[in-house]
């Protein structure tokens, strides 16, 4: 049953950030696009799914309460200034989808709030992974770090790096999704994103050795583990390859399988620790009384429905989108 | 625990869920219109419904979206500010609001494109589905937040092991009676304040002499449903007093101002409590009918606020105010609604500008009712957070500093406020246009795949059957 949960927990992650990712991403390349047909165009892209991918947060964030409330609220309390910034940074770019359309002289106010807006989420949620990485202070059970104990050298780092990350996803979705100028803008961004995504990569790495952070000692003990990176590096050749031809449908999936790979290589590194060295899966599941309930029904039944819904939803939507004004 | 994170913590919760509210309760019946809306202009292929239905559909779009941003925030909240409230009750909790999420949020959200976008892409039975599917996604959210709620009013179904609230009996936690008289209360709120939105545009199209055929439908749905509901709505209100009265004395002892045991007991209509002389000034009271109220006896003894330890009584003023504001707002709708419908069956509404000019004014009272009525019942509440059992000074998280909460409420108030007026600026702009704004440029342009063809639609069609098969 907790395994049930830790799959489930480990599912929506991992689905958040491809969805949200990439709509993030787009959201922070908006601020490149020149002129409005194009701005247009890029939220027509993303418009009618955002939702549904920024609802995943929410599903991660109450498994998490409903499974490992132990891990819930130690690692909400102790983020306490990143997650608020997180949220109000989603609630920015959010309304901008649907208040964009209805202003008239006050769209450049949606326009900034939709790419800062982005931004935050994105940094925040970068950072927040890094500071888990890096171990939390906590004695008897306590966070013990302070209101900006999250913030080091090494958080900023994977914040950033995941903006680039989340960016070059972004890119990816719209030489999938667009055609004409701003396919040709994004495919010329991904070079750039992807070389800034390698430089993150290589940088957190040394910095991982010179700190010694005990989370690299994973790395000698379990030898498996380099897999995840040698299929990363398989899919960043792939990448490469298909940005050269100027094919359209798989750089999105590339960067995806990177995702994939990085987020499985972490998850790992993690095992059996929840919060590193702090706190196990076993310690921070909920009774099984908790478990059980969710997963008789939410878990077994729902679950697959919800899957479900994304599936329809980018089924509706598949496909190239068109610009209003290229319809008529 | 900082006495000031505390405080401050306690309002940027409330102020956080006071916003939330408000777009939910408009949503959860403004959906179930458009269903409405939609399966008449389906059966009956009359355009006023189709045009109403395009009408309100923008209007939905703003609200959702502002209901949706800020109840991410609240999944969040619980775990940022109140870390012990969500260490210990979050086996019970947590699956509570993992079920509202999967069941509700996700069902809404992954309909909510289709809704806005996908009537182009999507056979017609098809999109009246996805609109039924984002309706019941609203309905049920509410339901897992009252089952929530609920809990933390009258907690049951549990055991304390290792310090934490383990559930034992699910059924108990679900189906127990409070729910379900707590949970009718606020979906007919929900579905009141639909209505009263869209009586009040009718009215003051009517008023301004424009949009005769479509202010007539809203208007005359709108009151009537809120005629019908009006009545059942005060009667299970009267229920959810039974249950404050019988789970909640000091809280019901709080809302009716008595500071004393009386037998039998008065009903204070009126007054300013007193806390320092636990006595009530001014006050205006019919005796023996708070005996009738609570207990529905002529003699009943009704328990008073001291006969309650000071540390556990909750604040007097606000359940006592907020409570009769929220039947007062009841009464003006009641009065409203069916002296409308009356004047609607005679055709002499359109005449009636006098009337017409109080239903249009009336579109705050429902979201006045809702919030009092919610404050009445969380701040009655206090000082525990899970009534009897965990105080809200215990439940805080115990290392946050009063200057980050203080940072964070800031950013909150700031950035709701002014997301709230563009928003509600937004809103009023297309309610003031009216459905005529419709024939100028879609603000909801679709998005084809391809050029628009029949051609495109049924493979379309046919794809998204196989999926759904």
């Amino acid at each position: 049953m907790v395994m049930y949960w830790v799959a489930l927990l480990a599912i929506s992650i991992l689905i958040y950030l491809l969805l949200d990712g990439f709509d993030l991403g787009v959201g922070m390349l908006f601020g490149l696009a020149d002129g409005e047909t194009k701005r247009d165009a890029m939220l027509r892209t993303i418009a009618p799914v955002w939702d549904g991918n920024e609802t995943w947060l929410v599903v991660t964030g109450v498994i998490m309460w409903g499974s490992f409330p132990v891990v819930y609220a130690m690692v909400m309390s102790a983020f306490y200034i990143p997650v608020v910034v997180m949220l109000l940074g989603l609630i920015l770019r959010g309304v901008a989808f649907e208040f964009r359309g209805k202003a008239l002289r006050s769209r450049w106010v949606w326009d900034v709030s939709f790419v800062a807006g982005s931004f935050a989420a994105s940094f925040m949620q970068g950072a927040m992974v890094g500071a888990l990485v890096e171990g939390l202070q906590v004695s008897n059970g306590d966070y013990t770090g302070g209101t900006f104990g999250w913030l080091t050298a090494f958080s900023a780092l994977c914040g950033i790096g995941l903006c680039f990350g989340y960016a070059l996803l972004g890119a990816c979705w719209l030489v999938r999704k667009s055609e004409g100028p701003v396919r040709d803008d994004a495919r010329r961004r991904i070079p750039p994103l992807a070389i800034g995504v390698l430089v993150f990569l290589v940088v957190v790495f040394a910095y991982a050795l010179a700190e010694h952070l005990p989370i690299l000692q994973r790395w000698t003990d379990r030898p498996y583990l380099l897999v995840f990176p040698a299929i990363g590096a398989g899919a960043a050749a792939i990448l490469a390859k298909s940005i050269l031809d100027h094919d359209d449908y798989w750089p999105f999936h590339m960067v995806a399988l990177i995702f994939v790979a990085a987020f499985a290589t972490l998850a790992l590194s993690f095992w059996p620790y929840m919060i590193p060295f702090v706190v196990t899966i076993d310690e921070a599941a909920a009774p099984h009384a908790s478990l059980a309930f969710m997963f008789w029904g939410a878990g077994l039944f729902v679950f697959p429905l919800m899957l479900l819904y994304v599936a329809v939803g980018y089924r509706v939507f598949r496909g190239k989108t068109v610009s209003a004004t290229d319809r008529y | 625990m900082d006495p000031t994170a505390l405080l401050l913590s306690r309002l940027q919760f409330a102020f956080t869920i006071s916003f939330h509210i408000i777009f939910p309760a408009f949503t959860i019946g403004l959906a179930a219109w458009l269903t409405v809306l939609e399966a008449m202009h389906q059966y009956s292929g009359k355009s006023v419904h189709r045009t109403l239905f395009e009408f309100w559909l923008k209007i939905f779009g703003v609200a959702f979206g502002m209901g949706v941003v800020s109840g991410v925030v609240m999944a969040f909240q619980f775990g940022t500010n109140w870390s012990v409230l969500s260490r210990m009750s979050g086996p019970i909790q947590g699956p509570l609001l993992a079920y509202e999420t999967f069941t509700a949020f996700m069902l809404e959200a992954g309909f909510f494109g289709i809704l806005i976008f996908g009537r182009p892409r999507v056979p017609p039975w098809f999109y009246l589905f996805s609109t039924a599917m984002v309706a019941l996604g609203t309905t049920l959210s509410a339901f897992w937040i009252m089952i929530n709620n609920s809990w933390m009013q009258v907690p049951t179904g549990y055991v304390m092991q290792n310090g934490q609230f383990v559930p034992d009996d699910w059924a108990q936690i679900i189906f127990n009676h409070v729910v379900w008289v707590r949970f009718p209360h606020m979906l007919l709120a929900s579905y009141l304040t639909g209505a009263f939105c869209v009586a009040a545009t009718g009215a003051w199209y009517l008023l301004r002499r424009i949009y005769r055929a479509e202010a007539h439908v809203m208007l005359r749905m709108g009151l009537a449903l809120a005629a019908v509901l009006l009545p059942v709505q005060l009667l299970i209100g009267h229920l959810v007093g039974d249950y404050v009265h019988d789970y909640q004395p000091a809280k019901f002892a709080a809302i009716e101002a008595r500071w004393h045991d009386e037998q039998p007991a008065s009903e204070v209509l009126i007054a300013i409590p007193d806390s320092s002389t636990e006595a009530n000034r001014y006050a205006i009271s019919i005796p023996v009918l708070g005996s009738v109220i609570g207990s529905m006896s002529l003699t009943s003894k009704e328990v008073g606020l001291t006969s309650f330890a000071p540390q556990d009584r909750p604040p007097v003023a606000i359940p006592f105010f907020a409570f009769r504001i929220m039947v007062g707002c009841g009464f003006v709708m009641l009065g409203l609604a069916w002296f409308g419908t009356y004047l609607g069956l005679k055709h002499r509404l359109n005449r009636s500008r006098l009337l017409l000019w109080g239903i249009f004014l009336s579109f705050p009272l429902p979201w006045i009712a809702i919030l009092t009525g919610w404050y009445t019942a969380e701040v009655g509440r206090q000082p525990w957070t899970i009534y009897g059992v965990l105080r809200t000074a215990d439940a805080v998280t115990p290392f946050l500093t009063a200057s980050a909460a203080m940072t964070s409420l800031i950013l909150f108030v700031a950035v709701y406020a002014f997301i709230f007026s563009f928003g509600t600026y937004y809103i009023y702009r297309l309610l003031r246009a009216g459905p005529a704004g419709l024939g100028g440029k879609p603000l909801h342009v679709p998005v084809p795949n391809r050029p628009m063809s029949l051609a495109d639609q049924m493979p379309a069609a046919r794809s998204y059957l196989e999926v759904g098969e």
